[in-house]
């Protein structure tokens, strides 16, 4: 379908970050002008969706699900629990999603992409902390 | 020995059980048969019996229980979880594969599996097939799914996958098909619960050279994941499904839309997609005929309001995620401003099983649900439209687990609302769900137990839509903002009987002003938990709150 529009815009989107981590001002520039779309679309696109980032990311990544099963579960006092450690220092960016869909093992965490099912602030802290070199 | 010829291990590695170490499982004991095999073959000085076959299959149900394995072995199945299994995902897999190997080896010589008619794996609990979980299902759109392995078009072949394309494309009569969907009865299985043959019939009649099918796998509800495990399980249903829309009104093109929070599903998808072009059930004159369809993958980006409809098209047009006003419908001006066709991924999973069936034997038909919160045994499980959510609940979910009872199930997620356990009677179709307030949804049932606090539950819901509001209509952007301050503002205790008008006032507001079903249906958790529980709201209103502080000393 791509002779009716530029329309690869997200896979592309998705592609360049799989690649670089992040959509850097340069990477957003190169984009807009090898599809022949406006900087506004390609950044106006961008912005839209959550998967997006704009700023590197850190050497790991956990996010707590907080889909309706999590939550009813423990899920807010999870995410409480691992506010308060430095995990940036550690190398480790805490986030949030809205449900990965294996609910039965709720609360849980996704770290580096890995599930972690029936997680509880102290265990989860004590694996995170694992993960430092 | 024609029952050893049958005798295989199946292990699910759908994404739930592969989060407990279903892959892992399934690797260890694949390695485990083939060195039995090997080292019966050198004893014997012969080639050798095949080794015993252990295939990973898409989601066998009950997902507490998992990781979950399947033994085919004498004409039985038999289901094993490891729910009470304490033990690493590897150090349980390393222990099954070598109980695994030592039972092989001491069939020697005989076909591989025959003796495993018996065999129970080490720390694994069976899961008897007359369990109401198992035994209430009726399996339709996941007849195939745990059976087959979803990587492999010849097992998906050989289980009957593409019998009702052909049949289809033999007959060549498009008014034909959608004259059988409009018999059937068949709703859309989404949410929006529309008539699919009359959506079916209303592209058909569009004019225009080219058309587009679009299959709606951004299953955003959160406790929801139907539409996953149908993907991940027999993605070549779905594709069947399309393929036999695609003829039956006359497009050409289609699209497979899948959240990329399911990252096995969409590998699982594009897989299939290309097995099925290079055997000919995709691309230029399908299995042989003059007709022809292609299909592509398109990955969200993660956006809630990307299962709307018109907000996917635009989405698939590589564009902001945003909802536009309906008419024109999808049906008249959808992607690309052709006319589309746009069911969900279980409605497309649906069409082959009814044409196979015919409608009388089809009936009404099923409902696939996913059965998360504190239950027993919670999963994905598909039973007949019209089952009481009582049933489905306490009888296949074995009720609460938190020891607690039961106080509501939520349904239909941040658009739907709750069902109190006293009305737990209540037939799972739309219209019988609706009347309490809430909806049937895309099939995602979360159980609440006696510990849940419904007005927090509402702001989490209320949270959730004004996070996820696109921003493009007001009564959905800033409406949700007040409605979720107003909620934190009882659950603090500050709030005042005139917030709970005020709170009753402005749902009426965004839920009839607003563009999109993410906007209209965002107060209905709220709607819902007020009119079954009420005195949970009354509870939190402070009457001093409002009133001039005295001032202290």
């Amino acid at each position: 379908m791509a002779e009716l529009h530029a329309d690869g815009l997200i896979e592309v989107l998705s592609r360049a970050q799989e690649l670089e981590g992040h959509l850097s001002p340069a990477l957003l520039r190169h984009v807009a002008r090898r599809l022949r779309l406006p900087p506004s679309r390609v950044l106006g696109t961008a912005s839209f969706y959550h998967l997006f980032r704009f700023t590197p990311p850190a050497a790991h990544s956990c996010l707590v699900c907080t889909g309706t099963a999590c939550h009813v579960q423990g899920a807010a006092a999870l995410l409480a629990a691992l506010q308060r450690e430095p995990l940036a220092q550690w190398g480790i960016e805490l986030g949030t999603v809205r449900c990965v869909g294996t609910c039965s093992g709720a609360p849980l965490l996704v770290v580096d992409g890995r599930v972690w099912n029936h997680s509880s602030g102290a265990t989860a802290v004590a694996d995170l902390r694992r993960l430092m070199p | 020995m024609s029952t050893a010829a049958t005798a295989m291990l199946r292990v699910c590695t759908a994404a739930g059980c592969r989060s407990r170490g279903g892959e892992q499982l399934r690797r260890h004991c694949a390695t485990a048969a083939t060195e039995a095999a090997t080292e019966a073959a050198t004893e014997a000085m012969a080639a050798g019996a095949p080794p015993l076959r252990v295939k990973g299959v898409g989601c066998l149900g009950p997902c507490s229980d998992g990781p979950l394995l399947a033994v085919d072995a004498e004409d039985t199945t038999r289901l094993f979880g490891f729910a009470a299994d304490q033990a690493s995902g590897r150090a349980r897999a390393e222990r099954v594969a070598a109980g695994l190997q030592q039972r092989l080896r001491a069939t020697g010589s005989a076909p591989a599996g025959a003796e495993l008619g018996t065999w129970r794996p080490p720390g694994a609990h069976l899961i008897p097939a007359d369990d109401p979980f198992l035994a209430l299902q009726r399996r339709l759109v996941l007849e195939r799914c745990g059976l087959i392995d979803p990587g492999e078009l010849d097992d998906a072949l050989a289980a009957g996958a593409y019998r009702q394309l052909r049949a289809v494309l033999e007959q060549d009569d498009p008014a034909a098909v959608i004259a059988a969907v409009q018999r059937s009865g068949l709703r859309g299985r989404g949410g929006a619960a529309y008539p699919t043959g009359l959506k079916w019939q209303a592209v058909a009649a569009m004019a225009g050279q080219r058309k587009l099918v679009v299959c709606n796998g951004d299953e955003g509800d959160p406790g929801a994941f139907m539409d996953r495990t149908v993907l991940e399980g027999d993605p070549h249903g779905v594709l069947e499904g399309m393929a036999i829309a695609a003829l039956a009104v006359g497009a050409d093109h289609g699209f497979v839309y899948v959240r990329a929070e399911y990252p096995l599903a969409i590998a699982r998808v594009r897989r299939a997609i290309a097995q099925a072009q290079r055997r000919g059930w995709l691309g230029t004159a399908i299995g042989g005929s003059r007709h022809g369809f292609d299909v592509e993958v398109r990955v969200g980006a993660g956006a809630y309001v990307c299962g709307e409809e018109t907000a996917l098209i635009h989405s698939i047009e590589g564009r902001r995620g945003t909802p536009r006003p309906r008419p024109p419908y999808p049906a008249e001006r959808g992607a690309f401003g052709l006319p589309t066709l746009i069911n969900n991924v279980e409605t497309f999973a649906n069409i082959p099983v009814l044409l196979r069936l015919g409608c009388e034997v089809y009936g009404r038909g099923t409902k696939v649900f996913s059965l998360t919160g504190p239950v027993r045994r919670g999963g994905v499980l598909e039973v007949p439209l019209g089952t009481s959510l009582r049933t489905i609940v306490e009888t296949m979910g074995g009720g609460s687990a938190s020891g607690r009872p039961i106080k509501a199930v939520q349904t239909g997620g941040p658009s739907g609302g709750c069902v109190p356990a006293s009305a737990l009677d209540v037939p799972v179709d739309d219209a019988s769900l609706r009347a309490l307030g809430t909806l049937l949804g895309s099939g995602g049932l979360v159980v609440l137990d006696a510990g849940t606090d419904m007005v927090d539950l509402a702001a989490f819901f209320m949270a959730f839509s004004r996070e996820e509001s696109c921003g493009k209509c007001i009564p959905c952007r800033c409406g949700t903002v007040q409605l979720e301050l107003l909620l934190r503002k009882l659950l603090a205790r500050r709030g005042t009987a005139a917030d709970l008008a005020e709170l009753e006032r402005l749902c009426a507001v965004v839920s009839s002003a607003s563009l999109c079903g993410l906007g209209q249906s965002a107060p209905r958790p709220l709607l819902s938990t007020l009119r079954h529980f009420r005195p949970e709201y009354t509870a939190l209103l402070n009457a001093e709150a409002g009133q001039p502080q005295a001032v202290q000393p």
